[in-house]
């Protein structure tokens, strides 16, 4: 059987997918795409640099692009850790020679920089072009991508000053790419069949072992001391109801956001039942109220309609009198209703 | 493990600024048994200790217990109001000391605080929402959670990333239920920040890299996706790097920050496939598509065309009943069930239909894997079986001894979960979980295992194997293959150590 065949059988037994049972399929969904929107959008270059445009650009073309556009990110020579990792470093002459980053086998080696990783350069012209600088992308010209690239190349002394990168350049730079053999596809996480090498079987065999699996367990690693603290008040992340809390590993910043003791007050003296912030519920809501009286001298014969109730301001349904509410609180709920009744 | 528990509290002394004044570092075998850590309540301070000034009543609510509170002055419940839990164990240890000494009397003080009350005052006294009218419809036009509930939120991981538009946000499983994530607790990954695009304005291209894979190349809109047969289906989507921080040793403190590059969701759309025979696409030249984001980033990822053909793949526009978050897509993003977040590329803006992998910045510089010989594993994109306890876990504490639920989520980009195992002895036996249903393909699976937790040390593991029979591996056996710089696909056995206080802690076992 195809794999493809094998594929849909699979297919209509998994997900019961079924070709569209319509004779003329979808009619009227979906157009044509047009020939100038295809070569808008379609603007991939694989590894093979299909798909790379006609141009060139100098190294110091480059450089002047560079520090216009994208030095204050990275670093003058692509070294800076301020907003993204390091972009250049790490590489050898010798690294160019044999096509394998020996720093990558060092556990000691801080970074892992761009030009460490990356096996092909048709992805950083690829890469640029659709997405840096970060913060305008797709801004460059294809000559500009090619000028800065050329300059990043040469940066990483894979290329020399005086070097023009164009689209028929770029392959012998290939050939010089420190890490250009790299990538393995030998392992079996790829979900497809057509990598060169793939393993069939998965790379760990644990056994499901149920009694006397081993001796003792040893604890290998335990969480350091200045990680406990390092995300906040923990306690702060979990629920206070159910089996479990969480532990306190730090101030409570929950605090500082204590609801205004005015809203505590209203919900108290039984406010909120017929009036929101927002919206009108029995009553009319607070932010018309404040909004009526915005500049108005009339707090105190709020508190006093407050106290005694009424009707007709808003319509004709009554305000009950509130005998319970000591005249101190009334003013406070008048003051807070006038400020526009903050949640906070 | 008695050093551990030490140095828990070495560490919390350090934490809270001081060292309580007579108290011993070193208390965990001394705490009284069937009493549990006191807790406060860090999201509304003020009421801290529910029911504090209520004698007879116990920090957990509901108990009519002697509580811890009974043995302290309202100003040093302040205090353990303020986070000074130490000082409350403090208190309550002078106290049984005191009350060892003269027992009658203080019994007789505690029996009196009992005695007069009758009963829980949430029983016996008019609560508020019980002698009030509540508020009208549509208080909330869009429904929000409790107000209770708002420590359960997406949070960042401080200092893993530089800027926080090319960052990460974890979904706080260390609160979920069952197995779909709610939509606005969905763990992000933004490369480039994220947009809410105008959907009316929003384009599907599906094209070739050769003019003769793809007979009529399209243009889509919303309305034409949204005019075609949809299917809905409940799937995993896992960042390839969850779990990465912890690759040499352990590093975050909880569950949100170990496993919460995690979410599950109902997604709805139109199987890709669909799109591809609409354009005549030459179905048996193609071998990859290439999917790319309408975002700044344009991020590009290659899928192979099997899961395409398999009907799995997906172009969809809702989630869990709605539409997409903007965060996590919307109007339009790829479901590739199995493989790693970024695979799922949101805002998605074209499909190219190719002969060969595109080697794309987020398959040839990020997403591979770094192995010991200093080569990169490219194109790994399965997230093999792999499994969490979710409660109890890292960061929590356990309210006293007794029964309790372990319970947690297991998960496989082969296919369906076939078992769980769980261990409370760090590996040595292990006990068959029950499965919640539905257990999915490609989908999260909810476990769970009844624990009567005997107040003893513990290290809790979980352990899945999926329907290809493979077995979640240990971190021992995951690291003599792949070495600890591998950074993505961490699937290894997570450890939950229990100490005697009832403090849950990451740990590692081999
Ligand atoms: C506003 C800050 C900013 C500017 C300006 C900027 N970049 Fe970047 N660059 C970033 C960030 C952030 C990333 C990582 C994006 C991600 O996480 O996917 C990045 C990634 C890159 C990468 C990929 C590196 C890797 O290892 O993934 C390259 C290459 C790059 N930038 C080149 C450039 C060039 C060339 C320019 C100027 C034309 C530029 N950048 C301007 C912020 C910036
Ligand atoms: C049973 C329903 C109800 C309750 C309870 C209630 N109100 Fe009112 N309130 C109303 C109504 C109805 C009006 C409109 C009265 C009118 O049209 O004159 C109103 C009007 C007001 C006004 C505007 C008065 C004016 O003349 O413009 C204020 C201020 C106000 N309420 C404050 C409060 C405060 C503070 C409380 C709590 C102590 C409270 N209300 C409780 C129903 C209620």
């Amino acid at each position: 059987m195809s794999r493809s065949c094998k594929a849909a059988l699979l297919g209509i037994v998994l997900f019961g997918w079924a070709a569209p049972a319509l004779a003329d399929g979808f009619a009227n969904v979906g157009r044509p795409a047009t020939p100038a929107e295809i070569k808008t959008w379609d603007i991939d270059v694989g590894p093979d640099f299909a798909g790379l445009p006609k141009g060139s650009g100098t190294v110091s073309r480059g450089m002047e692009i560079w520090e216009e556009k994208c030095a204050s990110c990275h670093g003058t020579f692509g070294e800076s850790n301020s907003v993204f990792n390091p972009l250049v470093g790490g590489t050898t002459a010798e690294d160019i020679k044999t096509g394998h980053v020996a720093a990558l086998k060092r556990t000691d080696f801080p970074a892992r920089t761009t030009f460490m990783k990356v096996a092909t350069v048709s992805t950083l012209y690829d890469y640029i072009r659709r997405a840096m600088p970060w913060n305008a992308p797709k801004s460059l010209s294809d000559d500009d991508v090619y000028a800065v690239l050329a300059y990043l190349l040469n940066l990483a002394e894979i290329v020399p000053d005086d070097f023009t990168l164009t689209d028929a350049t770029i392959r012998d730079v290939q050939q010089r790419m420190p890490n250009r053999d790299g990538m393995t596809t030998a392992h079996a996480l790829w979900p497809g069949p057509d990598l060169p090498g793939m393993l069939a079987k998965p790379d760990t065999a644990n056994a499901a072992c149920m009694t006397g699996c081993k001796p003792k367990a040893e604890l290998a690693s335990q969480l350091p001391d200045h990680a406990r603290g390092a995300h906040g008040n923990i306690a702060e992340q979990n629920r206070l109801i159910g089996p479990v809390r969480g532990q306190r590993t730090g101030p409570d910043t929950a605090a500082a956001e204590l609801p205004s003791p005015a809203l505590a007050l209203a919900e108290q003296s039984g406010c909120l039942s017929c009036h929101a912030v927002d919206t009108r519920v029995v009553g009319p809501s607070y932010s018309e109220i404040a909004a009526r009286y915005r500049g108005k001298n009339s707090a105190d014969a709020l508190v006093s309609k407050v106290k005694a109730g009424g009707e007709g301001a808003w319509g004709a349904v009554p305000m009950p009198p509130q005998d319970d509410l000591s005249i101190d609180d009334a003013k406070t709920l008048v003051a807070w209703i006038l400020s526009g009744a903050p949640q906070k | 493990m008695a050093a551990i528990v030490r140095r828990t509290y070495h560490k919390r002394d350090k934490d809270t600024g001081s060292e309580p004044e007579g108290i011993q570092t070193d208390m965990s075998n001394l705490r009284p048994t069937g009493e549990a850590t006191p807790r406060t309540d860090p999201l509304v301070p003020g009421a801290d200790i529910p029911n504090a000034d209520i004698p007879g009543a116990d920090i957990r609510a509901g108990r009519l217990r002697r509580a811890p509170e009974n043995f302290l002055t309202a100003d040093d419940v302040r205090l353990v109001g303020k986070g000074r839990r130490d000082f409350l164990r403090a208190s309550f240890l002078a106290a049984v000391a005191a009350g060892s000494a003269a027992a009658p009397g203080s019994l007789a003080t505690a029996a009196a605080a009992t005695g007069d009350g009758v009963g829980d005052p949430n029983i016996l006294n008019p609560t508020p929402w019980g002698s009030s009218l509540g508020l009208p419809v549509a208080a909330n036009p869009y429904g929000q959670p409790s107000k209770h509930e708002r420590g359960l939120v997406r949070r960042q991981s401080p200092g893993l990333t530089q800027v926080p538009a090319a960052s990460v946000s974890f979904a706080p499983l260390q609160g979920l239920f069952g197995i779909i994530t709610p939509s606005g607790l969905h763990f992000e990954r933004h490369h480039q920040g994220w947009q809410d695009i105008d959907p009316t304005r929003h384009r599907l291209m599906v094209n070739g890299a050769r003019p003769d894979f793809v007979k009529t190349p399209k243009v889509y809109t919303m309305d034409d996706i949204m005019r075609l047969p949809p299917v809905s289906r409940m799937h995993f989507i896992e960042c390839g790097a969850n779990t990465g921080m912890e690759w040499g040793n352990v590093a975050v403190p909880t569950v949100q920050y170990t496993h919460g590059m995690l979410s599950c969701s109902e997604f709805t759309g139109v199987p890709l496939r669909t799109l591809l025979e609409d354009c005549g696409a030459d179905l048996k030249a193609a071998k990859f598509v290439l999917a790319e984001g309408g975002d700044g980033s344009s991020m590009t990822r290659t899928i192979p065309i099997e899961l395409v053909l398999s009907g799995e793949v997906m172009v969809a526009y809702g989630q869990n009943g709605e539409m997409l978050r903007p965060e996590n897509g919307y109007p339009l993003r790829l479901v590739v069930p199995g493989v790693q977040g970024v695979s799922w590329v949101k805002w998605l803006r074209r499909i190219e239909v190719g002969d060969r992998p595109y080697a794309t910045k987020d398959e040839a510089v990020h997403y591979i894997d770094l192995m010991p010989d200093g080569q990169h594993r490219q194109y790994s994109s399965i997230q093999e079986c792999k499994s969490v306890i979710t409660s109890p876990s890292g960061g929590q504490t356990l309210l006293d001894k007794g029964f309790f639920t372990i319970s947690g989520l297991a998960w496989s980009g082969r296919g369906a979960v076939r078992r769980v195992d769980v261990s409370t002895d760090g590996g040595i036996n292990w006990t068959q979980a029950t499965l919640q249903t539905p257990v999915l393909s490609k989908c999260l699976t909810r476990f769970t295992l009844p624990w009567n937790w005997d107040g003893r040390p513990a290290l809790l593991q979980s352990r899945a194997t999926d329907e290809t029979g493979f077995v979640q591996p240990a971190y021992g056996q995951l690291r003599a293959v792949r070495g600890t710089r591998s950074i993505y696909h961490n699937n290894a056995i997570q450890t939950w150590q229990v100490a005697e206080s009832g403090d849950v802690n990451n740990v590692q076992i081999l």
